[in-house]
């Protein structure tokens, strides 16, 4: 353990596709807006932590060069971090590591990504090895499809009640993103309109998957006596998982995924968390396809193996549930894939600093943040609670 | 100022690589030209690795041992993919597996065909979970995964 390390302000830019800024421009409108949150100015801070997705999504190659300026970077120390979809919960451990270790006082973390500029299918086919994987590989849904076939197959789970409960997640996301000013994709859903919707890759239909965004986000992680001296009401960071898996998609059993459990495991080892669905009073799973968020809850230890359905059909999960998880829209609605991990890490904490406005979940003192990266390679957890 | 609306400009990056496919995928190349299947052992956890690895990811050890694996594994998963992006190598639709080989321990990534994959419903009635497949061979091979065609139905 390092010391004591707090989140004095988040900062997010209108997400969804910004034709109407230039890359480096979108990253600074987040930035901005986390120097307003924490009442700082770019002369407070010790260092900078950048990250996206494969530098191949906008075709310019070490994007933190490009953003130095916009990231307040000239004069300062200046990181980047990489590992594809779980970015944004690397980026935020660095921020933590940078402060923890007494290296920096005041450390701003930044994720960005703009999608609409690139292909994301394609860049994402690139992840897999050339070799073996990539001819077969198609991008995100792919992947994701074969992990969730393999996870009803093998918790024996009935294909209609997984659909139904997916639809569930999805109208319950998409319902959430109105509460969210934030929020790329805006629009009521049924279950019915989720179930007939085009098929992506059976069943992942297109209300199941996550958009394409443009956007960013900054968080400004501090010490505790900054923290003290500049935040009325900070948020404290309580534990923290990664892990990671072997680079081959079949080495690895993604029914019960490794990565993520551990992830959780070593979290709330360190956060003292012994029954998250109890303790815990909101999560921000990294969701950008419904059936995945199901397996998430039940390697986050919210459910039994193979009950996640069951568990999305009795709402435990769903605003004014026990365990609401998402209450911004999630990765389903709003996906700017360097900036998603993080997004999850600052909602948390405007969850337990009351600032999150419509969809604040009431009295939220202990929040979960996630982000899963790679062809299901990577599981990032960060817990962050209002009390030190 | 006449207003004007946000410019996109259009841009493109086309980089040719050369690629080291190393001694180890080499001879596991070398050998599908011969119609043979080979994975490495692990001699210290005992799992074979289709295809094969120089090293154990888990335990790190050197991979040295080699062995010939059945040509008719199970199928662990699959996806029907029917989504055309940039790039993409294979005509849609097929059927992206994976397939754990008799006597691996791993799956195996590679498509499933030889029949009609126009219709999910009717793709699902020949692929299922747990079922097994076989390979059938490219005539004329290239020394690359493709040399297996792809793997049908046992029925």
């Amino acid at each position: 353990m390092g010391k004591p390390v707090a989140i004095i302000g988040t900062g997010q830019t209108n997400h969804g596709r910004r034709r109407d800024v230039s890359y480096p421009e979108l990253v600074r409108e987040a930035v901005v807006a986390a120097f307003e949150d924490a009442g700082i100015t770019p002369q407070d801070i010790d260092g900078v932590v950048s990250g996206t997705m494969p530098s191949m999504m906008e075709g310019i190659s070490l994007t933190h060069f490009y953003f130095a300026d916009a990231l307040c970077q000239v004069g300062k120390p200046i990181l980047k971090v990489e590992t594809c979809g779980s970015t944004g919960q690397s980026l935020g451990h660095c921020g933590y590591y940078w402060v923890a270790s007494g290296m920096g006082d005041i450390v701003l973390v930044v994720g960005h990504e703009k999608m609409h500029e690139g292909d994301s299918q394609a860049t994402m086919t690139t992840v897999f090895d050339p070799f073996f994987q990539q001819t077969f590989a198609a991008g995100a849904p792919g992947i994701f499809t074969m992990q969730c076939m393999e996870w009803m197959y093998r918790f024996n789970i009935d294909e209609q009640k997984a659909r139904e409960a997916a639809a569930l997640v999805s109208v319950s996301n998409h319902d959430n993103a109105f509460d969210n000013p934030y929020a790329h994709i805006k629009i009521r859903v049924t279950v019915d309109d989720v179930k007939s919707a085009k098929v992506i890759t059976y069943p992942v239909r297109l209300l199941d998957v996550c958009p394409n965004s443009d956007g960013a986000c900054a968080v400004i992680f501090a010490s505790e006596e900054k923290a003290k001296k500049i935040c009325k009401k900070p948020a404290w960071i309580k534990g923290m998982g990664f892990r990671g898996e072997e680079f081959f998609f079949g080495e690895s059993d993604k029914s019960v995924w490794p990565s993520a459990t551990e992830a959780a495991k070593e979290a709330y080892n360190m956060a003292g968390i012994r029954d998250p669905l109890k303790e815990l009073d909101v999560a921000e799973v990294y969701n950008p396809f419904t059936y995945q968020e199901m397996i998430f809850y039940e390697c986050f230890g919210f459910c039994p193996r193979g009950e996640g359905p069951d568990y999305v059909l009795k709402g435990t999960f769903k605003k004014g549930g026990k365990l609401p998880c998402d209450p911004s829209g999630g990765t389903l609605c709003t996906n700017p894939i360097g900036a998603t991990g993080l997004i999850r890490l600052a909602e948390s904490v405007l969850q337990v600093t009351g600032k999150a406005g419509d969809r604040q979940v009431e009295g939220a003192k202990l929040a979960l943040s996630h982000a899963m990266g790679g062809t299901d390679q990577f599981n990032g957890i960060t817990i962050v609670s209002s009390e030190l | 100022m006449a207003k004007e609306e946000p410019r996109e400009f259009k841009a493109e990056v086309v980089v040719p690589y050369e690629l080291a496919v190393g001694r180890t995928w080499t001879t596991f190349y070398d050998t599908l030209k011969e119609e043979k299947i080979l994975g490495t052992k692990c001699r210290k956890c005992g799992r074979v690795f289709v295809p094969p690895r120089t090293f154990c990811p888990r335990c790190f050890e050197e991979m040295d041992e080699w062995v010939e694996v059945a040509q008719e594994g199970v199928v662990e998963t699959w996806a029907l993919i029917n989504m055309p992006f940039y790039g993409q190598q294979l005509e849609i639709p097929f059927v992206s597996a994976q397939i754990r080989l008799d006597g691996s321990d791993t799956g195996f990534t590679h498509r499933i065909g030889g029949f009609d994959l126009k219709d999910f419903e009717t793709v699902r009635t020949r692929v299922k979970l747990g079922s097994r497949v076989r390979t059938v061979w490219s005539k004329e091979k290239k020394g690359g995964i493709l040399d297996i065609d792809y793997f049908e139905p046992v029925k």
